[in-house]
């Protein structure tokens, strides 16, 4: 188990820089999840991690001890790819068992080890089969199989329920946080589907271009965002945004009607221009609204459970309204949706969170 | 859209091959002459000459040597190549070039090598060995001409095999090299356990292959030794050429053409089910 320290890690491809000067610390037996759209750095941070990738400048440490020279194999940490990577030639077994044959341990420890992650993972029965023959979600758990024989500081995981349908998704996503639960290891995992990054981690690092846009637990970045991208980022469906501008001290204007800023007079002044978000699930909430935005709809979607009513603005805004009795409301119809000044973000013209 | 292409291959392959059967069974010549049926006549003499059994030994002799050095020489440039070094493109293109030059070409360049005694190859191995290793007249003596066969074929034909090594190679997904890596496997051990497995069906094709060309030797003996010194490098295509064009019996030849096929049919069906995937 083990710290996981990042200072100032940066990643370059010839004149390409890929990742800026990341700063970061996991704690011992955390959770991380990095998260940010396609492209943004999120494997590339990881396989620095492991050693797969090389560091162009700053340090990565784990357990302490500076590891940017050190192989991936001496670093402690197992990694479960998104393909599996399962060797095709080899059993399960074997497969499980490689890393420790090839640092030539003793027999009994081998099948002990062996053992114990194949009946952690229920595949007691599959030992002698390859990967051919197995389904997917059985060759995700040998994958993860062979991470936990090796008994590392640190587990990586490289989105690695991608390939499941969902449903077998949703099951391995447990598994995985049962996991964690059991072992109390240090875990990153890399994804791009929020849900997950919400549902299993500590701490989220949102990254975007190659920089951490915020890094905190769930419920803090979602809550209190730094920024409109980890507000549009975090949630679903996305936090709505709309335009607005300062009136005079303490009032915002948003598609003509006013309200109470949402931040203190002195941070922004009158006449500038600022972004106001409010999540669809925030509307409606409460029988006594600090203030109302009239809507009109466009269309519902009915989830069962819950709505979602689409909608516009006076100024044509486009609006995502949370609901959960919407009635027979049709499309054309006008609707006061109501919130709370609490659940109000703003963000200013550049995007940062105004308080 | 495939009517052309077949047509094609059934007029100039199949059709050709399927009347040499009939004319092996004849006492056919190159002139037209009357011709007779003979039945296996041709077949029982080509069985019971000693040349020809001489020549199905070299042939399988040169086999022996030449798939090795081959394919195991095309293999370590595929694995050279396949590495993400400067002026890889060069390279690619540098060690593809023996493949595309004509074979007679190349038969002049090695004849020029080889030289007794004073061809650049024998001035080399003088001077490596400082003068201790005695000229080596390469293609005049029986024990080193096929030897000196098989080195100009696989430098020559090499290509072929590198590019298809290089196209198992680039199937093998990176990211087993990276779990290898994580576990700790050496680049022997991850030659060992990842290419190696990962190329077996390239394997199996390129052995093949290469067994087939190697049976079919003629035209680097044809020009450097016509098969001497001392019938050291007669092969069974040279003999089937020296019967059918040089002796001009056709229906010979075509008996010692079909013996050829169901040779290296059968090496080749034997080749297939020793290599296989055993599970
Ligand atoms: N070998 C490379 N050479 C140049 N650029 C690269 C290389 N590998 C990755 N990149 C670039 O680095 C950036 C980050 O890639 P990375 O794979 O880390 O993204 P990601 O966040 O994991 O995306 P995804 O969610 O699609 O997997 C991308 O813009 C990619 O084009
Ligand atoms: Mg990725």
């Amino acid at each position: 188990m083990a710290i996981v320290e990042l200072k100032k890690a940066k990643k370059s491809y010839g004149a390409v820089d890929i990742i800026h000067d990341v700063d970061l610390r996991i704690e011992d037996g955390e959770f991380a999840v990095f998260v940010g759209p396609s492209g943004c750095g999120k494997s590339t941070l990881l396989r620095m991690i492991a050693g797969l990738e090389s560091v162009t400048a700053g340090e990565i440490s784990i357990d302490g001890e500076g590891v940017n020279h050190v192989d991936p194999s001496e670093r402690g940490v197992a990694m479960v790819f998104q393909s599996y990577a399962l060797y095709p030639h080899m059993t399960v077994k074997e497969n499980m068992s490689f890393g420790l044959r090839i640092g030539k341990r003793p027999k009994a420890e081998i099948d002990e080890r062996v053992a114990v992650a194949s009946r952690i993972l229920q595949l007691d029965q599959l030992q002698d089969r390859r990967p051919s023959q197995l389904s997917g979600g059985q060759r995700q758990r040998v994958a993860i199989g062979r991470a936990i024989v090796r008994n590392p500081k640190v587990f990586l995981f490289d989105e690695p329920l991608s390939n499941l349908d969902a449903e077998l998704r949703v099951a391995t996503r447990v598994e995985i946080a049962k996991l964690h639960e059991s072992l109390g290891n240090t875990m990153i995992y890399v994804t791009h589907d929020q849900t997950e990054a919400m549902t299993l981690a500590d701490k989220i690092v949102v990254l975007r271009k190659g920089r951490v846009e915020q890094f905190g637990p769930p419920l803090e970045l979602y809550e209190n965002p730094d920024n409109v991208f980890v507000a549009g980022f975090i949630g679903s469906p996305k936090m709505n945004f709309f335009n607005g501008t300062v009136e005079k001290s303490g009032i915002v204007r948003v598609a003509g009607a006013e309200f109470p800023a949402p931040f203190s007079a002195k941070t922004s002044q009158p006449g500038s221009l600022v972004t106001i978000g409010i999540r669809p699930e925030h509307f409606d909430r409460d029988a006594t609204p600090d203030a109302t935005i009239d809507v009109l709809v466009d269309f519902v979607e009915h989830l069962g459970g819950t709505s979602f009513i689409h909608g516009r603005l006076a100024d044509g805004e486009r609006i995502i309204v949370e609901r959960r009795d919407v009635g027979d409301l049709k499309s054309g119809k006008s609707i006061k949706a109501g919130f709370k000044m609490k659940d109000v973000r703003a963000f200013d013209a550049a995007g940062l969170r105004i308080r | 859209m495939l009517l052309p292409a077949c047509a094609i291959v059934a007029f100039f392959l199949l059709l050709p091959f399927v009347l040499s059967f009939p004319m092996s069974l004849t006492n056919r010549r190159l002139i037209p002459r009357p011709v007779r049926f003979v039945g296996f006549d041709n077949y029982i003499q080509v069985l019971t000459d000693p040349i020809f059994w001489r020549a199905l030994f070299n042939v399988t002799y040169f086999t022996v040597l030449v798939v090795p050095v081959q394919c195991g020489f095309a293999l370590a440039m595929a694995l050279l190549i396949n590495q993400k070094i400067p002026g890889r493109n060069f390279f690619r293109g540098a060690l593809f070039l023996p493949a595309i030059t004509s074979i007679a070409v190349v038969c002049v360049i090695w004849g020029t090598l080889f030289q007794y005694p004073t061809g650049p190859l024998n001035q080399i191995i003088g001077f490596l060995t400082f003068g201790l290793a005695g000229p080596i007249d390469w293609l005049g003596n029986p024990n080193s001409s096929m030897p000196a066969i098989v080195l100009l074929s696989a430098w020559q034909a090499y290509g072929f095999q590198m590019v298809v090594y290089l196209a198992g190679l680039q199937g093998i997904p990176g990211d087993l090299y990276e779990a290898a890596r994580l576990d700790g496997a050496s680049t022997w051990q991850r030659f060992r356990f990842v290419t190696w497995p990962g190329l077996r069906q390239t394997n199996i094709f390129v052995i093949i292959i290469t067994t087939i060309q190697a049976f079919k030797l003629f035209t680097q003996v044809n020009i450097l030794t016509q098969g001497g010194p001392r019938d050291s490098t007669v092969t069974v295509v040279q003999y089937m050429y020296s019967v059918g064009f040089v002796g001009q019996k056709l229906g010979l030849a075509s008996a010692v053409a079909i013996i050829l096929f169901f040779i290296v049919l059968v090496i080749s069906l034997v080749q297939r089910a020793v290599l296989r995937d055993p599970k």
